[in-house]
């Protein structure tokens, strides 16, 4: 069975005023995918992942998600799509002056209308659900970077999205948190279908949970390979693929 | 045998011969701190008398430094460039590893460093102030907008971010703003006699500093000391945020960073700087009557007579909105600099200091303008 597509990038091109960063890509992201953008630092990961959630436009292209047109739909159409999705920044983008618990409450006080009660409920639902039970009124200084980026996925999750976006998910953490925060992605993905996008280039990561995938490259610009990354590694369409896939040996 | 024309340098055990068409440089014992610069210009001096190989000897070498790899790798680059053959013998393995990894061309820039000529950089400037300029202006739409919104109810401002935004600018700036109001009081009370001695009309230092407070000292002061407390603050705290991508998530979650962050900071100010004008007032007419009183002896009843005397309830206000003016402006320059902050903790610096000197200049013109609006009024 063919799955629906999700998120259809149409000829994007991504970069700051004359500064291109990649151009021309086309993509899809189907429906329950675990998609991995990567490749190399520096290559235009994270800007793609600002286009694709709208903090940033493109210099060219489209984004149509759920068949709305995402650069150049009717706004109210737009935002019901932001709405649901949710954002893991890579360093948790938590709130400093507010309770976890606050944090998680704001998307809700935004965008529902639940009594202030069921809110601090549901903060306590999600907060349980990525394994801080209990930190419900800790600040986010007084947290680990690790529980920090559980924190943000809680918060991430607060609207219980269609779509979770994550920036570099394992970037400053040990091995055994970035390990359970993947086993926590792949349980998001399986249990509420939900369709997840991962900019990242953690290799453990990518194969530990990555069903389809683009890589980026710096050097033309272009999207160099795309399909499952174990597929990529089975049958690497080029050097620079191969290369990064098993941590720069020669074919 | 012919023999050969020897040229000897000893350098902290580099010795550099040239010998017919061949160049020797030989690296013995330890070679550490060298000066690398000189030996690098003496090798390239003699590269240029018709020498056709450069062969580097390192057999005796025992400790050696940075230095050491700084001359053999200028002399390989000197090499390559004129295209001379270059001969290495008994250099250690990790020395040569570490002239591979100098000379991997794998790597390059991909961008930046960019140069600009003269003219380039002043089109350049040009066009960077008129972006400015506009995101000034989209700025202030965005804020008298977000006002807007305010005042029909469909805010996202939070009541807690103002409480804890006024605590910071009122309260907790007491203290700062009666010290340093009262010792201005004080300075423009002692200033004031020695000119007023002259004529023996020192009972004029209690309507001086009257006037002098009430009239603009008081905001100048207040103005200063909250642009460099509570503005630059205002930019620390939102550029962070931009830092740890916190004004990204705002975006995205669709809440105005201006509603958010923007409004509870305004409102504050707006509200704490025409008290903190009036307290300085107060303080600093508290300074001069110090030096009136116990200085220049001043009866103390006198004194408060041309006090009251010259106490004027228009220079009063007038002072009090020079405050409620530059609330605004401190406001202003502190949020728009955080929210322009670039992403890293450098541009944290940037804006914060960018605050502090924009609200200072635009406090003075604001001073300027309501002076020149005050004279056509007659006030
Ligand atoms: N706001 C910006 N303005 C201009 N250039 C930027 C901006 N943000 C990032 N860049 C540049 O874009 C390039 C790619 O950045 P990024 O997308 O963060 O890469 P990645 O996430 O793949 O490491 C970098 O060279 C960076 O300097
Ligand atoms: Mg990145």
């Amino acid at each position: 069975m063919k799955k629906a597509v999700k998120i259809d990038v149409k000829d994007l091109t991504v970069g700051y005023g004359d500064y291109v960063l990649l151009h021309d890509a086309n993509y899809q992201v189907n429906q329950g995918d675990i998609f991995i953008i990567m490749g190399g630092s520096g290559c235009g990961k994270s800007s793609m992942l600002r286009v694709l959630t709208g903090l940033i436009p493109p210099l060219k292209g489209d984004v149509v998600i759920d068949g709305i047109n995402m650069v150049s739909g009717a706004a109210d159409k737009v935002q019901k799509i932001r709405e649901k999705s949710g954002i893991l920044y890579q360093s948790g983008a938590l709130f400093s002056s507010m309770t976890l618990s606050e944090n998680i409450m704001l998307p809700l006080q935004q965008y529902t209308d639940y009594s202030p009660a069921t809110m601090r409920e549901l903060a306590s639902l999600k907060l349980a659900l990525v394994g801080l039970t209990g930190f419900d009124d800790f600040y986010p200084s007084e947290i680990s970077g690790g529980m920090k980026k559980r924190a943000g996925l809680a918060r991430a999750l607060a609207l219980d999205p269609d779509i979770v976006y994550f920036d570099e998910p394992s970037a400053g953490l040990d091995p055994i948190s970035s390990r359970n925060l993947d086993d926590l992605i792949l349980e998001i993905n399986q249990s509420l279908g939900t369709t997840i996008v991962v900019v990242t280039h953690e290799l453990a990561s990518i194969f530990a949970i990555g069903n389809n995938s683009i890589f980026l490259d710096a050097e033309t610009k272009t999207i160099l390979a795309r399909g499952d990354p174990h597929e990529l590694l089975k049958n690497p369409p080029n050097e620079a693929v191969y290369k990064f896939l098993t941590r720069g040996e020669k074919k | 045998m012919k023999s050969p024309k020897v040229t000897d340098i000893p350098m902290n055990n580099i010795v550099i011969t040239a010998e017919n068409d061949k160049l020797n440089i030989i690296f013995s014992g330890d070679v550490l701190g060298c000066d690398s610069a000189g030996a690098v210009q003496k090798i390239q001096g003699m590269l240029q008398s018709g020498i056709k190989q450069v062969v580097i000897k390192a057999e005796d070498l025992e400790q050696w430094d940075s230095s050491l790899l700084v001359v053999i790798y200028e002399t390989l680059r000197l090499a390559q460039a004129t295209k001379l053959k270059a001969d290495i013998k008994g250099l250690p393995k990790n020395l040569r590893d570490l002239m591979q990894l100098a000379f991997a061309d794998d790597r390059k820039p991909t961008h930046g460093g960019e140069d600009y000529s003269f003219l380039e950089s002043i089109g350049k400037a040009t066009i960077d102030s008129a972006k400015t300029v506009s995101a000034v202006f989209s700025f202030l739409k965005q804020t008298l907008s977000s006002l807007g919104r305010f005042f029909s109810g469909n805010s996202v401002m939070r009541g807690v971010d103002f409480c804890s935004a006024l605590e910071d600018c009122g309260p907790k700036a007491i203290a700062i703003v009666s010290l340093i109001s009262f010792l201005v009081g004080l300075i423009l009370a002692f200033v004031g006699a020695i000119q007023l001695q002259t004529f023996g009309a020192q009972i004029y230092v209690a309507s001086l500093v009257t006037i002098g407070m009430c009239r603009i000292m008081g905001a100048i002061m207040v103005g200063i000391i909250m642009a460099g407390r509570t503005g630059s603050s205002y930019a620390a705290t939102i550029g962070t945020m931009q830092v740890n991508e916190e004004l990204d998530a705002l975006q995205t979650m669709g809440l105005s960073r201006v509603d958010f962050l923007v409004l509870p900071r305004i409102f504050a100010l707006i509200l704490a700087m025409p008290i903190l004008t009036m307290l300085a007032d107060i303080m600093g007419m508290i300074g001069g009557a110090t030096v009136g009183v116990f200085m220049l002896d001043l009866p103390y009843e006198e004194y408060l007579k041309y006090t009251l005397n010259a106490f004027n309830l228009k220079n009063f206000l007038v002072g009090i909105f020079h405050g409620f003016c530059f609330g605004i402006i401190i406001a202003l320059c502190g949020c728009y600099s955080g929210l322009t902050c670039g992403r890293n903790a450098d541009s944290v610096g940037v804006a914060t200091t960018k605050s502090v000197v924009s609200a200072i200049v635009w406090m003075i013109v604001t001073t300027g303008i309501i002076t020149v609006i005050c004279l056509e009024l007659g006030i």
